[in-house]
């Protein structure tokens, strides 16, 4: 039978279409990773890891990266991990090498104030901005409504009718 | 008046803070080691890996520490650099080969030239991570009492070495 000519396939020659298909992109994923020794250690670290970022690839964390770099870290706190260092010793150690640019949750101290209050700042600017925007206006809108000189009428109605033709 | 010099202030403060952004390079991240001890490690030395190199070592003298790899591609960039900046015989350079094949990084030396005193092993990365390095080439300018006292961060440059580098170690050398 030629397929390339017919136009409907039966329903068994769709289902076999569907199952080649399906078996072909199972062929394309990936190897599955071997699953952790320790399922639980393995969750702490991503836990931590994600508050972590990857200096290589910055905009991802150390959990989701799959830079070379991120490995290597994650290596390492998975060791620290094993000798009972706490979650606070693992950051100390990783802050003390590489700054408190591994934290996506940066310390609040005088380098980081603006950072932290800086939103605040802002939205408190806008909200200033906004009163005083509002509070004009409204002076504007209880003005005596302006009375149009002979001019003014005539030349605002000839521009309505020149949009109404339009 | 204000209707527009207000929004033109704020348009001009914008301007300059993007263009100060545009300068700064995020990849350069400041080393918290910066005039901090450098981390202590004894390494098998590339040519000779019966015998190793202490840190400790180098006490008493001014050295540099030059993070490579034979597969660092800005790696080979400096690398010219680093060669004549070893025979001025300045400054000694020490090699922390990092995360490499050591038969490949032998071949490399042998190609590009071997600018360093001495050439250690990391083979795991676990010196490298001590050190804060997350990109090669790194490179780091210890003082006789082991304290790290600049890190530059990609291929070294001329500029670099002459602005920097040079000037720092002839005074840590004074």
């Amino acid at each position: 039978m030629n397929y390339l000519n017919s136009h409907f396939l039966s329903s068994w020659q769709m289902s076999l279409v569907f199952i080649l298909v399906f078996f072909v992109q199972i062929s394309f994923a990936n190897e599955a990773i071997p699953v952790a020794e320790d399922p639980i250690l393995e969750k702490r670290l991503i836990e931590l890891s994600e508050n972590l970022r990857c200096l290589v690839c910055q905009n991802e964390s150390l959990a989701g990266s799959r830079a070379d770099f991120a490995n290597d870290l994650r290596r390492e706190i998975r060791e620290q991990m094993k000798a009972n260092k706490s979650d606070e010793e693992i950051i100390d150690f990783l802050v003390a090498r590489y700054g408190d640019f591994v934290l996506y949750n940066p310390p609040f101290k005088p380098t980081t104030i603006l950072l932290w209050l800086g939103p605040i700042l802002l939205f408190l600017g806008a909200i200033l901005a906004l009163v005083l925007y509002l509070r004009r206006r409204r002076s504007l809108v209880f003005e005596e409504p302006q009375q149009l000189s002979e001019s003014q009428q005539l030349e605002a109605e000839t521009l309505i009718r020149k949009i109404e033709k339009e | 008046m204000m209707r527009f010099l207000l929004p033109l202030a704020v348009f001009i403060v914008l301007v300059v803070f993007l263009g100060i952004g545009l300068t700064l390079n995020p990849r350069q991240v400041p080393s918290p080691l910066i005039d901090k001890p450098a981390p202590v490690f004894e390494l098998q030395q590339l040519h000779d890996p019966s015998k190793t190199l202490a840190s400790q070592d180098n006490m008493g003298k001014v050295w540099m520490l030059n993070v490579w790899a034979s597969w660092c591609v800005a790696c080979r960039d400096e690398h010219p650099l680093l060669v004549q900046l070893a025979k001025l015989g300045i400054v000694p350079i020490y090699g922390l080969n990092y995360k490499d094949e050591r038969s490949t990084a032998i071949q490399w030396l042998k190609q590009y030239g071997d600018p360093y005193a001495v050439s250690i092993i990391d083979a795991d990365g676990k010196v490298g991570i001590d050190y804060g390095v997350y990109g090669v080439p790194e490179t780091y300018v210890i003082d006789k009492k082991g304290i790290i006292r600049y890190k530059h961060i990609g291929p070294v440059t001329v500029k670099s070495l002459e602005d920097k580098i040079l000037p720092l170690i002839k005074e840590l050398q004074g």
